[in-house]
């Protein structure tokens, strides 16, 4: 008998093996991080700085990879690859989950990579800061992950769908959570948008936990986010998956 | 092997398969033939758990396709119109990762995947990435993941669609050869007549969500069209002439008149001389032996190649109304 744990691991394998076949495409995805990292950050006034610029960026680099990673399931819808593992005995959640906890790899390589990167210019970071941040950024991609998943499920041969509503969410998010510039500056009702957006909890964390301040509230409440949209993410996706044929 | 009862499918307004009763027995070699939207992949979707009926039952390998899915799933192969293997795996992975989604541990699943890339005569690309390689060599792959398993029932929707006639003939011969070797159940789905004609030896007529025959390739033709002469003349005027003069059962269609009658080769003198003698000399004369072709024409008026010339990329979601939903 397969459980639930087999069936998850084994599309989780699945999923990674291209990533483990060609480990670079995961550097490519982080392409765009990298341009706002050198074409950006020189721009920040000295009071903002490296020390506040990059655990956003290390966000955006995940935030931009686990949203697309839908369209590889798109992809796999349109080829048929997707309709023969409905036919298998793997439990339905599993291919959705087994997916989704790939994402947790790209994020430790993308977070490593863009710290690496930086770290000669003067980034001052805290390791065991750095660990929980990474953790909590990965919870948070298991549902976003989920969640690109269910729109790839939702558009299917619509291909256009997936990249129009993926494209719109993007840059809202990321800007009303304060990765490029501080929300703090802003007007009353941006300010009030970027508190109902749960990335914004999960950047403040980010930065606090950098900097070592593992013990902040901020934590407290990056945590709960990722949680919340890693739960929300899992569930609307493996609902999605259960009814997909 | 296959049971259902009154099986049903209805998509918003669409009646896609509308009460099909229909038995598979072990050992069944069986082809469903019909035009595009007949129902087929329909039915297939529902005997292979994709999508769940609205109405009727089905029982696939001694389970409910509603109540027992998983039961039914681990018993049967499925080989669907697009590609099993995702483009961006290489072979091998994916049919080790097939086996492993069937319950099979890494090393026996190593072993069965390297059995099948041998009998398939994979060898050369099962190591490259999927999307490198041809047509005819993702589908030997798509065969060789749909029988992972071992499967006692194995279900191929168009199997052959987008193939060459070289690799056609290939497909074909795998699959009687399986049959053959470990009597495995066999449904498939084509719009081919020679196909249907030349491997299966029980052929389902579907159209319009319906079994409208169902019988051997041989007793079909010989029971629906028999031989037929087949008349062209220079005018619609002429060959409507020559339907209402002829004593047996005549189909015009513009200047050709088919006519379908027993013991063709044998009529054909007599019947030209009688049409000659009313003024109405054929252009052209052709005898011909019955095809599953003329069954269908026979049995719906409609000719299955007509419908079944256009194929296009848009089989692979057959039903528009599936798609949006």
């Amino acid at each position: 008998m397969t459980s639930l744990v087999t069936d998850t691991r084994v599309v989780f394998s699945r999923e990674l093996r291209p990533v483990l076949r060609n480990p670079f495409t995961v550097v490519f995805a982080m392409v765009q991080p990298l341009v706002f990292l050198g074409l950006f950050a020189p721009l920040l006034p000295d009071e903002l700085g490296l020390q506040w610029f990059v655990p956003g960026i290390v966000v955006m680099s995940c935030l931009f990879g686990t949203s697309m990673t839908g369209s590889n399931l798109l992809f796999e819808i349109q080829t048929g690859s997707h309709e023969r593992m409905l036919v298998t005995p793997l439990r339905r959640p599993a291919l959705l989950i087994g997916r989704a906890l790939k994402e947790i790899v790209p994020v430790v390589v993308q977070a490593a990579v863009i710290i690496a990167i930086c770290l000669p210019f003067g980034l001052d970071v805290h390791l065991g800061g750095v660990l929980v941040g990474v953790l909590i950024l990965a919870v948070f991609c298991l549902g976003l992950g989920s969640l690109s998943y269910t729109l790839a499920l939702a558009a299917k041969n619509q291909e256009w769908l997936f990249w129009t509503v993926q494209q719109t969410l993007l840059f809202p998010l990321l800007l009303l959570a304060g990765m490029l510039l501080p929300i703090e500056a802003g007007p009353g009702w941006l300010r009030a948008l970027a508190r109902w957006n749960p990335l914004t909890y999960v950047v403040d964390a980010e930065r606090a936990l950098f900097n070592g301040d593992i013990w902040a509230s901020t934590t407290v409440s990056g945590t709960l986010a990722a949680l919340a949209v890693g739960a929300f993410g899992l569930f609307v996706g493996s609902r999605a998956m259960q009814r997909s044929a | 092997m296959i049971e259902t009862h009154e099986l049903t499918r209805h998509f918003k307004d669409v009646q896609a398969v509308r009460g099909i009763d229909l038995t598979v027995a072990p050992g069944e070699l069986v082809a469903l033939l019909g035009p595009n939207g007949a129902g087929k992949s329909t039915t297939l979707r529902m005997l292979t758990t994709l999508i769940p009926p609205t109405a009727g039952t089905a029982r696939v390998a001694g389970h409910d396709v509603v109540g027992a899915q998983r039961e039914v799933r681990r018993r049967i192969g499925y080989i669907g119109q697009g590609n099993g293997a995702a483009h961006s795996q290489r072979g091998r992975d994916e049919l080790i990762s097939q086996g492993r989604a069937y319950g099979m541990k890494v090393p026996a699943a190593r072993r069965r995947a390297a059995e099948l890339i041998d009998s398939l005569d994979l060898g050369e690309v099962a190591d490259r990435t999927v999307s490198t390689l041809s047509g005819g060599q993702r589908r030997r792959l798509d065969i060789a993941m749909g029988l992972i398993h071992a499967p006692e029932l194995l279900f191929l929707d168009e199997p052959s669609t987008g193939l060459d006639p070289q690799n056609r003939a290939n497909l074909q011969r795998h699959i009687v050869e399986l049959r053959e070797r470990h009597g495995t159940t066999i449904v498939l789905t084509t719009h081919y007549l020679d196909e249907a004609d030349a491997m299966a030896e029980r052929v389902i007529v579907i159209d319009h969500g319906r079994i409208i025959a169902d019988d051997t390739p041989a007793r079909l033709k010989q029971e629906h069209v028999g031989d037929r002469i087949i008349l062209g003349f220079a005018h619609e005027a002429d060959a409507a002439a020559a339907a209402a003069r002829v004593p047996h059962k005549a189909h015009r269609r513009g200047a050709e008149l088919t006519i379908s009658v027993p013991g063709a080769p044998r009529l054909v003198s007599g019947l030209l001389d009688d049409l000659r003698a009313a003024g109405l000399t054929p252009a052209e004369i052709e005898v011909r032996r019955a095809t599953l072709d003329d069954v269908f024409l026979q049995l719906t008026g409609r000719s299955l190649r007509e419908g079944g010339a256009e194929r296009s990329t848009e089989d692979v979601h057959p039903d528009p109304a599936l798609v949006e939903a």
